[in-house]
């Protein structure tokens, strides 16, 4: 199996130099050449019936506002004011 | 006090009977690691002052007659459990400035029963690895043998053990990272029933196998620490609800072992050191039957594709934005793909990559799904063999610990998970117990043996254990 390392790392938001994609290419289709054996377990698809489920907690008693910022965003990388700051995220680039 | 063989139970008695105090047992401790974790490195980072600041407010519970189970008793906790105020990096360089804004709840139930923590343990980043060589900060060493590796993710928890460096540990199980290390540095390794132990406060490695569990010399002390930890918790919700009547483990005497499955891959001394501690359980009157687990042979595959999917997802939340390392970039893009690559640590890029490709349009069918429905076969497996034992025993390795470097291709590291990684699958309890030994190299070298129980049987666990240490 060949993998596009470069279209995966992209998708992954990882940046990979030339040197790792030479290392990439045999080392994860090696990883997947490894479970490939699951191919050939008896069983479909529709039989699955996951013993796991998401749980999702009641949206209640919330706790007063600000008081747990300061702490949050003094683990942030960059702030202005009492938010976080980050690049533009919408550009009208065309 | 000798601090290779001093276990809880034993200061928690001198502690109450004011044979020492608990600043004394801590500065004995910090006095260990200060003459021996150079060689070993088991500790990233050592909290002296707070520590015996714990220990002199432990002392003063002693004194008022409040000593609870763990009060005083100096413990080391992975890092990848979150303690206010204290860094918690994962041994990855991308939280290398990380400061934890709460406490795990782990941490929190520690803190109320007024135990000492020492310090922070190394492991391998993002808990991805079988050896403690994945680290961002370089490798724990055997005490055993400081060549070889302390096995991992754990590895930095159970070495601190084994060498008398905390008398007790937390660590986190996701396909054998506490049983596996514990049986290379020859302690008692326990991995509860998924959703026993809360995991509020651990960094997600993958979710539906992730498990935080106990270190100990003996299997009491593993055994006094997962009481201190475990219950409901509505800060996670996947935490089960408080058990009820603890089960009457006298009575459970029958043990299956999966024969078919052990053949491949055991050395051969290895081998004879599961065999004679499974003839002494028998000479203690269990029976011992053969049990068939057709799916475990899909185990490994089942794994390190399911656990891949799950990092990759829950990786993404280091992005350099909210915290952690942030590499500046023109784009926000370019933000997210240079702090991660400066971030990430070769394996846990692996998995991302792996866990990415099996989850990508167009082969997530072959592969995430069909890996999940087979392991509802694994999950199957063991509930019919549990209808005719009560515990199913296994290696806790096919391998006695390897040389630091020796397995430098990732499958081959991967492949050392065989005998581990089933129980996670199927969310069921483990505990791993020294039993024997191995010689390499002129070193006799500890062989763990891996108990496995029903969900919530952790008291069959903790009795076949204890009549392993007696025999």
């Amino acid at each position: 199996m060949t993998v596009d390392i470069r279209s995966l790392a992209k998708l992954a938001r990882l940046d990979v130099t030339d040197e790792e994609v030479a290392k990439l290419e045999a080392e994860i289709p090696s990883i997947l050449d490894f479970v490939e054996t699951i191919k050939n377990a008896p069983t479909s698809l529709s039989i699955a019936t996951p013993a796991l489920r998401n749980v999702m907690r009641p949206d209640e008693n919330p706790h007063e506002s600000g008081t747990y910022t300061k702490e949050l965003l003094d683990a942030a990388p960059a702030k202005t004011g009492d938010r976080i700051a980050v690049k533009q995220v919408i550009s009208r680039k065309k | 006090m000798d601090l290779s063989k001093l276990t809880i139970a034993e200061a928690r008695r001198a502690l109450d009977a004011k044979e020492y105090s608990a600043l004394d047992l801590t500065n004995a401790h910090l006095d260990a690691i200060r003459e021996k974790d150079a060689d070993i490195h088991a500790y990233l980072e050592v909290w002296e002052e707070s520590a015996r600041a714990e220990a002199v407010a432990a002392d003063a519970m002693i004194a008022r007659g409040e000593a609870k189970a763990l009060t005083g008793i100096p413990l080391a906790i992975k890092d990848n459990m979150l303690i206010h105020g204290r860094k918690a990096t994962a041994a990855s360089k991308i939280l290398e400035k990380y400061v934890a804004s709460y406490d795990a709840t782990v941490i929190t139930k520690l803190k109320e029963q007024g135990a000492v923590f020492l310090g922070r343990t190394n492991m391998d980043e993002f808990a991805l690895g079988s050896s403690t060589e994945n680290s961002a900060y370089g490798p724990t060493k055997n005490p055993h043998d400081t060549s070889r590796v302390p096995g991992g993710t754990s590895g930095g928890s159970t070495a601190a053990v084994a060498a008398g460096m905390a008398l007790g540990a937390l660590g986190s199980d996701t396909g054998g990272s506490l049983r596996q290390p514990a049986a290379f540095c020859g302690v008692v390794g326990f991995k509860p029933t998924y959703g026993e132990v809360s995991r509020f406060g651990l960094i997600a490695a993958a979710s539906s196998l992730d498990q935080i569990g106990t270190v100990g010399k003996t299997v009491e002390d593993a055994h006094t620490l997962f009481d201190a930890i475990r219950g409901h918790d509505t800060k996670d919700s996947t935490s089960l609800p408080n058990a009820s009547t603890p089960l009457e483990a006298e009575t459970r005497r029958r043990i299956g072992i999966p024969r078919q499955f052990l053949k491949e891959g055991m050395e051969p001394d290895m081998l004879a050191a599961f065999e004679s501690t499974v003839a002494s359980l028998e000479k203690a009157g269990y029976t011992i039957v053969d049990v068939e687990l057709p799916a475990l042979e899909y185990s490994l595959a089942v794994y390190y594709i399911i656990n891949p999917a799950e990092v990759s997802t829950n990786l993404a939340r280091f992005d350099g934005i909210r915290y952690g390392l942030s590499v500046p970039a023109d784009t926000i893009g370019d933000t997210y793909s240079k702090s991660r690559a400066a971030g990430f640590g070769p394996e846990t890029r692996r998995r991302i990559l792996v866990g990415t490709f099996v989850l990508s349009s167009g082969y997530a069918d072959a592969y995430y799904r069909k890996a999940k429905a087979v392991r509802e076969l694994i999950r199957n497996d063991f509930a019919k063999a549990f209808e005719s034992v009560d515990a199913i025993v296994m290696p806790a390795s096919p391998t006695a610990p390897w040389k630091i470097g020796e397995k430098a291709d990732p499958v081959s590291l991967y492949a050392a998970d065989i005998f581990t990684v089933p129980v996670n699958l199927a969310g069921v309890p483990a505990i791993s117990v020294p039993s024997g030994t191995v010689i390499r190299d002129g070193k006799e070298l500890p062989v763990g043996f891996q108990i496995i129980a029903p969900h919530r049987a952790e008291d069959t666990l903790f009795k076949i254990g204890s009549d392993i240490e007696r025999a």
